[in-house]
């Protein structure tokens, strides 16, 4: 089977007024395996966003190729092999819950009454039924996020695209979300492409953590995490040493401070570092 | 509560209106104040400005003094009612314009450059010039066996102030959708129309209110100038004119028309605040005015 997606040497280059111009992503190769779930981070204007808008087909590389399930960005989209998530939740005020969850079905022609079962379905999943009739400004911010979830798994994607979908959220709706999606992405078996400025939200969720760096944006390391095993990482996961090891593995990857021997191997160097939070990285 | 309020203060500044009337009755000049002889402020004789209470007994006075003659309030509910159906035909043709208008401006970008300009020069064009000349062109057009009425080039130029508040609010709302919407739509490979369907019309509804709401005011200002203008009979436009000729020997007379337009000008309003209440799922997160 072809991997979720491929990208080999993509490069996004965005026009600016008198000529100039930004180099948002450059040469960029990366593959998602089937199931698999992969972070990518790094500071602001490293092109990681416009990388899954790239893979979205929101936005068309300059050179370069992506592909989704063997077929190009565009094709995929128009075949809805993926579901998105922004930062927003992004829910139409106008429709309930249901009603949000049931707008991508709605748009391809699926019966009323499929509609219905499958949105109570995902209302189960993400544990909103009793607010199936509400409008979106009746939710906290973390239950609309839940729902914007809930609406990208409607069609069953076998990839999931994110960009910082609990970036607005507070720490500890965050950690509950994190939790729940490792839950989902275990039961749904989708691979995942999530864009998040966090390192240990990205330790935390991922099989590898993709490591970029700005202007222009590039690919500096891929972080091979995978801890705990594809869904079985639990709360206690956040305080275990291997957890540090792999935040510090990708803190020095970000940072550009030589990181060879201590990547993902919990050390009694790596566990004698500080807490990174002492120098300055979030590591909650 | 506040509902309560609402009419309480309605009704206080209609009864501010009225005394700021008579009060200006009771102490202003009669004639008017002849400085040099030129007259500096309005007179307050019983012709210029009657009392309140002579207009208002007169609604229940017959129209004239010939034997069977209706009261004077029958006769201009019948009139207002002409009138308002006139204005609601040209409402909708103005709505239905206006929306179209909007869609093909926000769908063609060129569209929007070419048309915009003319829309707005569109409502320069004095209403009492374009009166005649579209009950001319009207009384040439045939369609079989129907023939084009007078009522029909009224209805035509109350549209023509109607369309022109919407089209330019349904614009407005119709690209008010936010980027991420526009991409989410994108994203499920929602055509045009869909993504017009799904989001841009209800997204533009909250924008479509108040327009609407303008448009029905347009609508009757240009309906009544409209008869006057075209001389229609049967609407309060031309009963205006009429009942004015009579004022100087019953000064109440004229103002009934005039409350017969405010009321067409409400029922209006009302009207339209009525859809409002029924898309009022739509207007989620709007502040309720």
């Amino acid at each position: 089977m072809s991997d979720a997606v491929t990208v080999s040497g993509a490069s996004k280059v965005f026009p600016l007024a008198r000529g100039q111009q930004v180099v948002a992503l450059e040469a960029i190769d990366l593959a998602v395996a089937p199931g698999e779930f992969v972070s990518l981070i790094g500071p602001s204007g490293c092109g990681k966003s416009t990388l899954l808008r790239l893979i979205a087909d929101l936005e068309t590389p300059t050179a370069g190729t992506i592909e989704v399930f063997g077929k190009t960005a565009r094709q995929a989209r128009i075949d809805q092999d993926y579901g998105i998530a922004f930062q927003q939740a992004g829910l139409l005020p106008w429709r309930t819950v249901t009603a949000n969850i049931e707008l991508p079905l709605q748009l391809h022609g699926v019966g009323k009454g499929m509609r219905a079962a499958r949105a109570a379905e995902l209302l189960e999943l993400v544990g909103l039924s009793d607010f199936a009739d509400r409008y979106p400004d009746q939710l906290s911010g973390g239950m609309q996020q839940r729902v914007a979830i809930a609406r990208s798994l409607a069609e069953s994607p076998e990839l999931l695209l994110m960009d910082e979908p609990f970036g607005a959220l507070d720490e500890m709706t965050r950690e509950r979300m994190q939790d729940e999606l490792v839950r989902l992405c275990a039961e749904t078996g989708a691979a995942v492409v999530f864009v998040t400025h966090s390192i240990p939200e990205a330790v935390f969720l991922s099989d590898r953590v993709v490591v970029m760096s700005p202007r222009p944006g590039r690919i500096l390391e891929i972080v091979p995490v995978r801890l705990g095993g594809s869904g079985k990482r639990e709360d206690g996961l956040r305080e275990a040493t291997e957890f540090f090891a792999a935040v510090t593995a990708v803190r020095e990857a970000l940072h550009g401070v030589p990181s060879a021997d201590v990547r993902g191997v919990p050390s009694a160097d790596v566990r004698g570092v500080p807490s990174a939070d002492v120098r300055g990285v979030e590591t909650r | 509560m506040t509902r309560s309020r609402g009419i309480l203060s309605g009704a206080l500044g209609i009864l501010l209106l009225g005394v700021l009337w008579e009060g200006y009755k009771a102490i202003g000049p009669g004639d008017g104040g002849v400085i040099n002889g030129l007259t500096v402020l309005p007179r307050a004789n019983d012709l210029a400005m009657p009392h309140l209470v002579t207009m208002f007994t007169r609604l229940f006075e017959p129209v004239t003094a010939a034997p069977g003659s209706p009261t004077l309030w029958s006769a201009v509910v019948q009139a207002a009612g002409f009138s308002l159906g006139v204005a609601a035909v040209g409402w909708l043709v103005g709505v239905i314009v206006g929306l179209v208008l909007a869609v093909v401006m926000q769908r063609f970008r060129t569209a929007e450059s070419a048309l915009l300009p003319w829309v707005v020069l569109s409502q320069t064009v004095p209403l009492i010039a374009l009166a005649p000349l579209v009950a001319g062109i009207g009384a040439q057009v045939r369609f079989g066996e129907a023939r084009w009425q007078d009522w029909m080039s009224v209805a035509l130029i109350a549209s023509y102030l109607a369309f022109f508040p919407v089209s330019v609010g349904a614009l407005r709302g119709l690209e008010s959708p936010d980027r991420a919407h526009v991409e989410l739509m994108r994203t499920y490979a929602a055509g045009w129309w869909n993504t017009l369907v799904s989001l841009r019309l209800p997204a533009s509804i909250p924008y479509l209110l108040p327009a609407m709401r303008l448009a029905a005011a347009n609508a009757v200002i240009g309906t009544v100038v409209a008869e006057v203008s075209i001389g229609l009979r049967g609407g309060v436009g031309r009963m205006m004119i009429e009942y004015a000729s009579a004022s100087s020997g019953d000064p109440g007379k004229p103002w009934a028309p005039i409350f017969g337009a405010v009321a067409i000008g409400l029922i209006a309003a009302g009207l339209v605040a009525a859809i409002g209440w029924a898309l009022r799922g739509y207007r989620r997160g709007e502040v309720v005015a």
